[in-house]
């Protein structure tokens, strides 16, 4: 039986009559920070909506903790353990921050309300903006309070999609941070752009393209292969 | 209840209550009586469409049906019973068991389709509501309707308006704090975003089934005072109209607010009593619904959010816990 946390096999999925992922296989195992690198378009962010069933899975398996979640719904998903951290962070805009994660809190146990207290030390803005509604955030913020919603549960797997992106320097390094807190406690499969935080906080990699997983390997050989990086990641 | 932590807001509403008791002692004319218990009604059935539209996100043009079964349970019984308090109970039961099995059946069938055709599925299913209650004279007296008696204590109008304020603060205090319940936050944040709710572990249909048979409980209420402040039914309660006045009343007063609906009901039924009174004045009055259009026209190009939630807006700066705009309640 195998070890890993997660594990995709040849899985295929379609956008409308598109065929984005054409045969992506990869395992996460228990612990650290996942990262799947690739360039623009390439899938990954289909292949954490295909993981959360919001993307069916056209052929293909997916395992988490050796069970098989291809066919369940996204919020059967959810409840197996898995958090999501999408894109576009999912911030309910009309909703208080305080409304935003209690909206997220599965259970409200002294574990939970634990977890709730180190994440708005993590990111105290969010205590400090709590009456303040979710749309009125700045992008940082909203990028904090999305991760923070997906931590607040005691979730064995994040998947958290290109939290760098659109964010000042600045608060990259804080969001850069904060991952690097939480892979302490909690498995990370982090869907990334900016190489240099990428390669800060993961473990292992594996790079899509086309559709495709093509490469795989520890994150520090990656960043000794200039040739790798230039194919794939157009990194000079 | 903590009677030091209770918001503003709720001590403003129970004053206003209060206020609403001893109208009736200064409002003697039985027209305006009248048209303030039709006030209420419609208050408590555009409150049910908020639940759909304002805080859920569901665009319905059906709503319509639970109003009539309301209608038509109080008629049937009324007609076919002894006009008793007694009939009264048994035929709000009947109209809310009816209004449950049917909004529960409809909701799980349709409410998986996306907005736009769930809309057009209820437009369909009401329209059936209108062809059967026209079909089925023998029930329901077909578009001439029938009357009925209404026992002692209801033919009172000063006791219905009562009974009707009562309602109404019943609703609106109830459905407040279901809103404000943390079942309430599922359905503001489903109305939102749908698949991030679901992938926050929500089963997204079953909400939406559970905000559908509350919007269809409340509003069959609704029809039954209806049918009690008229005394007679026909099939006009099954008319689509209806649900676009609805829909225009919650437009008009404020998505997402509750008290908008009411609002928004008031200004409706008062129009329609005062423009409709001018019509010896000039004609464009007897038309009045010609000035209805040019007013939601104006409003939801002046005031997007409707009159509460503009004035909510204004007042805390910030944008108000309903729909952000009306013109994307209505798709537009």
């Amino acid at each position: 039986m195998s070890s890993s946390l997660l594990k995709l096999d040849q899985v295929e999925a379609y956008i409308q009559k598109f065929h984005i992922l054409q045969g992506v296989s990869f395992e996460v195992e228990k612990g650290g920070v996942t990262v799947l690198l690739g360039r623009n378009g390439a899938g990954k962010t289909t292949t954490l909506r295909t993981i959360m069933g919001l993307n069916q899975v056209g052929k293909g398996t997916i395992t988490f903790n050796g069970e098989n979640i291809g066919d369940l719904q996204t919020h059967q998903i959810a409840n197996k353990g898995i958090g999501y951290v999408p894109e576009d962070q999912g911030v309910f805009g009309d909703l208080t921050v305080g409304e935003n994660m209690r909206v997220a809190m599965k259970k409200e146990d002294e574990e939970t309300t634990r977890r709730m207290e180190w994440v708005l030390e993590l990111f105290p803005d969010l205590k400090k903006f709590w009456k303040k509604p979710g749309g009125a955030l700045s992008g940082g913020q909203k990028q904090m309070l999305a991760i923070a919603r997906a931590y607040v549960n005691e979730n064995e797997l994040l998947l958290i999609d290109e939290p760098s992106k659109g964010l000042a320097p600045i608060i990259v390094d804080k969001v850069t941070e904060s991952i690097e807190q939480m892979k302490e406690n909690t498995t990370i499969l982090l869907v990334e752009q900016n190489f240099m935080m990428a390669s800060k906080i993961g473990n292992q990699f594996f790079i899509i393209d086309d559709g495709k997983t093509v490469h795989k390997g520890q994150m520090e050989e990656l960043k000794q292969d200039k040739v790798l990086m230039k194919k794939y990641l157009g990194i000079a | 209840m903590n009677i030091r932590r209770m918001e503003k807001s709720t001590w403003i509403f129970i004053i206003i209550s209060l206020l609403l008791f001893i109208v009736p002692f200064i409002v003697t004319g039985r027209s305006m009586q009248f048209t303030i218990i039709q006030i209420f009604i419609f208050a408590i059935f555009a409150m049910s469409y908020d639940i759909l539209l304002g805080f859920t996100g569901i665009i319905s043009f059906g709503h319509v049906m639970f109003f009539g079964i309301g209608a038509y349970s109080t008629a049937v019984i009324m007609d076919r019973m002894d006009a008793t308090v007694m009939s009264f109970f048994v035929a709000i039961l009947i109209a809310v068991f009816i209004a449950v099995i049917v909004s529960f059946i409809v909701g799980v069938l349709t409410l998986r389709l996306k907005s736009h055709f769930y809309a057009m599925l209820t437009l369909a299913l009401a329209g059936l509501f209108l062809v059967a209650a026209e079909k089925w004279r023998s029930l329901t007296g077909g578009n001439d309707g029938f009357t009925f008696r209404l026992p002692e204590i209801l033919r009172d109008s000063h006791n219905l308006y009562m009974l009707c304020l009562v309602s109404l603060l019943l609703f609106f205090f109830g459905l407040r704090r279901f809103t404000k319940s943390p079942f309430g936050r599922v359905l503001m944040a489903i109305r939102e975003n749908e698949a991030r709710t679901e992938s926050l572990g929500y089963k997204v249909l079953h909400y939406k089934v559970i905000a559908s048979v509350v919007a269809g409980v409340v509003a069959s209420i609704a029809g039954v005072l209806y049918a009690l402040s008229l005394r007679f039914v026909n099939t006009g309660v099954f008319a689509t109209d209806l649900t676009i006045d609805v829909l225009l009343m919650t437009i008009i007063g404020g998505v997402g607010t509750l008290v908008g609906p009411i609002l928004g009901a008031g200004l409706v039924e008062f129009a329609h009593h005062w423009l409709s009174g001018l019509s010896d004045v000039h004609w464009i009055f007897d038309r009045w619904i010609i000035l209805y259009g040019t007013v939601y026209i104006l409003v939801v190009i002046f005031f997007p959010l409707g009159i509460v939630g503009t004035i909510q807006s204004k007042l805390t700066n910030r944008p108000v816990k309903g729909l952000q705009d009306n013109r994307k309640a209505v798709g537009k």
